[in-house]
């Protein structure tokens, strides 16, 4: 069977792909988007924390022997604890400057995250195996679905609705969003504004440590993983505003289907393609897809 | 409005008034007299990227606007420099003409589209398009993929004096160098550069005066991608190469770190900024990757504790503008 000339083996296969990519563009934009609400900061260091989870998946499996569902666990909470830590001793001293100063700080830390892994283990990616429960796939008659693909799609946006649950509509969610409004007022209510934060910056950095882990068997677990993939992200967050956190996982989700369906329709502009929509988006609505007019 | 004018900072030393010009007078000296002692395709690289991070202070601070994609003018415009010495054999001038028209070409597109969002979405814009015309460097066929475009001619400046020879090419690039640094002060300090001021300190209160702010925006940052575009076109005839990583993110990182390392807002910050990183680099190359880690303590460093950048800590112990 042809779709607009192409065999829908081959278009649900790239489209499938699109949704994985998509996925992580939905995690990592989504920990952008929760940061950047608390600490006011553009977390550069995100691609190079998303490098982490998957290496952190690596070692476990190398050294202790623990499979892909130990990493899944471990592997966002031990990333998120180095993110606190960063919080507490650098991202804290410049929260009363001006913005630009946390991208600043956070791209220095991502260069030397980035650079000592390459250091140690080159530019050649590493292998890390499809766990056994998830190899092989299934046949749907119209496309062929590996397991593990649709095993990150449906995980993704399960780990992206439980966040926005928990941001939207528990208590702590409350606090969250109060102190994203006014920190000062929330602290004489007598919540601890700065642990609010650094817990905040943790479970960003844990989102993003999990995008890594899904990634690994996927991509190969490489120093530069991250390097470019949050450039796209960055895209992403303009394309989408980050106001809202139903609007990041929305938008990434559907540009990884649009660059997709790009690869099938139009290979030469499939790197190209978030970039180019980014630049409609800001002709047409300048605050993007789900911003509020600033 | 506050009453009384606020006092300018006092003047130590009669001569604090002139600092400005003694630096430049100083600097200058400084660039004359180097070759007697450091190889001059080394002052010339300084040269090169003391322009770069000169053209991308204009914007940053004096706009107060971070672009993090201003490897994109650089890289393209020593592209087409590049391009138009080899290929079709034009002479450096016009060289360095075509690359520096491309990229203030380059700097009207990304900024139409970049300064319809403030702040931080500002800087993530540059960067995705600058990423994304990276992509274009690399597929479009006469950049030449990875080997970059080699062996690009000197030449002979309006046909006359032969720039393969390094001292010829040396006085070029000062001159470029001399000129241009003139040029962006002359800006910084005229009028327009009062209004520039006027938008970093406070953009809302700027509009209310009844400027275009988006315009003068637009116009800052055309200036910087083109000044940036300057020193990539004759960077590109100084190697005889130009290259994807003049194109690539980390280019663009650099620039920013050369800047702070130097100073934001300073006029000579950049120049000793660029001085040192392009030092630094050079004492470095053994090291390899290491490199990054190095560019990212100095990034991290100069944000917690060395905001004002070297020449502004001078110009604050001293006292004076530089």
């Amino acid at each position: 069977m042809l779709i607009f000339g192409v065999p829908s083996q081959a278009l649900f296969a790239q489209l499938m792909l699109g949704l994985v990519n998509g996925s992580f563009y939905a995690l990592l934009s989504l920990g952008l988007a929760v940061i950047f609400g608390m600490l006011n900061v553009i977390n550069f260091a995100h691609g190079a924390q998303y490098m982490l989870g998957a290496f952190t998946a690596f070692f476990l499996l190398q050294y202790l022997g623990l499979d892909y569902w130990w990493a899944l666990l471990i592997a966002p909470i031990v990333v998120g604890i180095s993110g606190m830590i960063i919080e507490r001793l650098f991202l804290q001293w410049i929260a009363n400057l001006d913005h630009l100063y946390g991208l600043l700080l956070t791209f220095g830390l991502a260069l030397i995250i980035e650079g000592v892994f390459r250091n140690f283990f080159g530019s050649s990616g590493l292998p890390y195996t499809v766990p056994p429960a998830l190899q092989g796939g299934r046949n749907l008659g119209f496309m062929f679905l590996p397991n593990y693909r649709a095993w990150v799609v449906v995980f993704s946006l399960v780990v992206c609705l439980i966040t926005w649950f928990l941001i939207e509509r528990t208590k702590l969610g409350a606090y969250l969003r109060a102190a994203t409004e006014n920190p000062t007022l929330v602290r004489a209510f007598g919540i601890n504004v700065p642990r609010l934060i650094t817990l905040t910056y943790g479970v960003g950095v844990g989102l993003a440590a999990l995008a890594g882990v899904m990634a690994a068997p996927i991509t190969n677990v490489s120093p530069q993983m991250g390097a470019n993939l949050i450039i796209v992200v960055f895209a992403v967050v303009v394309i989408g505003g980050m106001g809202s956190i139903m609007g990041a996982i929305v938008t990434g989700f559907g540009l990884g289907l649009i660059e997709g369906l790009t690869k099938v329709y139009y290979p030469e502009a499939a790197n190209t393609a978030i970039f180019v929509i980014m630049a409609i988006v800001l002709l047409v609505r300048p605050a993007g897809l789900f911003g509020r007019r600033a | 409005m506050e009453a009384t004018a606020t006092k300018p900072e006092v003047a130590t030393s009669p001569l604090a008034g002139y600092s400005e010009a003694i630096a430049f007078v100083a600097m200058t000296l400084v660039f004359i007299i180097a070759p007697a002692f450091a190889y001059p395709v080394f002052l010339m690289k300084v040269l090169c990227f003391a322009l770069f991070a000169c053209a991308f202070n204009l914007l940053i601070g004096y706009v107060g606007l971070l672009s993090f994609g201003h490897a994109l003018f650089f890289g393209w415009a020593s592209y087409v420099s590049a391009h138009a010495a080899k290929v079709w054999g034009l002479t450096p001038e016009l060289a360095i003409l075509a690359g520096t028209a491309t990229a203030a070409g380059l700097g009207i597109a990304v900024g139409l589209l970049a300064i319809r969002r403030q702040g931080i979405y500002f800087a993530m814009i540059t960067l995705a398009l600058a990423q994304m015309m990276f992509f274009f460097a690399v597929q479009a066929p006469f950049t030449h993929g990875e080997d970059g475009i080699q062996a690009v001619p000197r030449g002979r400046l309006f046909g006359l004096i032969d720039l393969s020879n390094q001292t010829n090419m040396y006085a070029t690039v000062l001159v470029i160098f001399l000129a241009c640094f003139l040029l962006i002060y002359r800006i910084i300090n005229s009028p327009f550069g009062e209004v520039l001021k006027a938008i970093r300190e406070n953009e809302a209160r700027t509009i209310s005066l009844g400027y275009h702010v988006n315009r003068y925006k637009l116009i800052a940052f055309v200036l910087s991608a083109t000044f940036a575009g300057v020193a990539g076109a004759t960077k590109a005839l100084v190697f005889q190469l130009a290259s994807l990583t003049d194109v690539d993110w980390p280019m663009s990182g650099e620039v920013v770190l050369m800047t702070l390392v130097g100073g934001l807002g300073t006029v000579f910050g950049p120049v000793v900024g660029a001085s040192f990183m392009v030092t630094l680099e050079n004492y470095l190359t053994t090291i390899g990757q290491w490199v990054f880690v190095v560019q990212g303590v100095i990034f991290v460093i100069s944000v917690m504790v060395f905001r004002r950048g070297i020449i502004g800590e001078i110009a604050r112990l001293a006292r004076i503008k530089l």
